[in-house]
């Protein structure tokens, strides 16, 4: 019990350290887009991390830059603009449908397609081998096999 | 024969599938272009760490320049010191950005390892690193003679990096480059 509560105590210790800095905003409207767009925005030193989960200098900076923003009153237009103007589309996690990112949104949807395809003609092909019946040959062949039967 | 052939699909499935993968075992998944290529360095109006004069970007015009950035805090800035130093010595001109530094403690590090660069602009609160796209020290910018960025090198510079492909770049936005400092290719 003692173990497991020093355990417990330490997750919680961690999640405290997590916190980083606070921001306090003009209007809670204001509050949640900023939380929406640093989930969106990607930091460019960790690459698999959002902003708001890095704890990089560099997302820090970009933090203080999307707080600063919001509170002069930019549009999510104009701060998106603005963060890929300096770091690239690479910066979005949903870039533009635009240029080279166009593959990243199509690539899933023609997979699927593609992947129905082949589900389908697969099906077919074998929907075809059960319902095919017997062709006459063999319709005659079954014939036979019976009246045999029956005159046993 | 259409039978047949079919049997080969796994095969050269996995063939195209190698392919794509070896191709890439030699791409650099943090390599990640700049946003400012070909674009106009970005204005700024910050001082001089050794004067305090005020600069700005018509510092960079009329020549090629490689615009480095560097920090005290910054370990590789320390390992690709002295490689600056000798671009220096051979005619580079080098602008230094020192990034979010305290000035005192970077002073101290140029009088300590020599001071590569013609001059260095103090930009203590990152924003022109900002407007730059950095993202981690050290970076360096090749700016042509007109002020507009061509290209952007992160991380260290060594002789083997500047050998294989950075004396080429140099010499293609129209840097001179001395016989020292010649690429690998010529």
């Amino acid at each position: 019990m003692r173990i497991l509560m020093t355990v417990l105590l330490w997750c919680w210790a961690v999640a405290a350290l997590a916190v980083i800095e606070t921001y306090e905003f003009s209007s809670p409207e204001l509050e949640a887009r900023y939380h929406a767009l640093s989930q969106e925005l990607r930091c460019p030193k960790c690459q698999n991390q959002n902003i708001a989960d890095s704890n990089a200098p560099i997302a820090q900076d970009l933090r203080k830059q999307l707080y600063q923003q919001l509170e002069s009153g930019a549009s999510d237009e104009e701060i998106l603009d603005y963060m890929v103007a300096r770091y690239g589309e690479f910066v979005r996690y949903r870039p533009e449908m635009a240029g080279p990112t166009l593959i990243l949104w199509l690539a899933p949807v023609l997979l699927l397609a593609a992947g129905v395809v082949v589900a389908l003609l697969v099906l077919r092909s074998r929907r075809g081998d059960r319902d095919r019946g017997l062709s006459e040959e063999e319709q005659r062949k079954l014939q036979e096999m019976l009246e045999r039967e029956q005159d046993a | 024969m259409a039978p047949r052939l079919k049997l080969f699909l796994p095969l050269i499935l996995f063939a195209v599938l190698a392919l794509f993968l070896f191709r890439g075992l030699s791409l650099d998944p943090r390599a990640m272009p700049s946003a400012l290529i070909d674009k106009p360095f970005p204005v700024f109006s910050l001082p001089a760490l050794e004067s305090g004069e005020t600069l700005d970007r018509s510092l960079l015009l009329g020549k090629v320049s490689l615009v480095n950035i560097w920090a005290t805090w910054c370990i590789s800035c320390r390992v690709e010191h002295p490689y600056l130093n000798q671009l220096t010595e051979a005619g580079i001109h080098i602008v230094g950005v020192n990034y979010k530094d305290d000035d005192e403690s970077a002073k101290r590090w140029l009088a300590d390892l020599g001071n590569p660069y013609s001059i260095n602009i103090v930009d203590a609160a990152g924003n022109l690193g900002l407007d730059l796209g950095v993202y981690g020290a050290p970076e360096t910018y090749f700016v042509d003679a007109e002020g507009v960025i061509r290209y952007r090198h992160v991380g260290v510079i060594d002789e083997r990096v500047w050998r294989s492909k950075l004396a080429a770049i140099y010499a293609e936005i129209g840097g001179e480059l001395p016989p020292s400092l010649a690429g690998a290719g010529s």
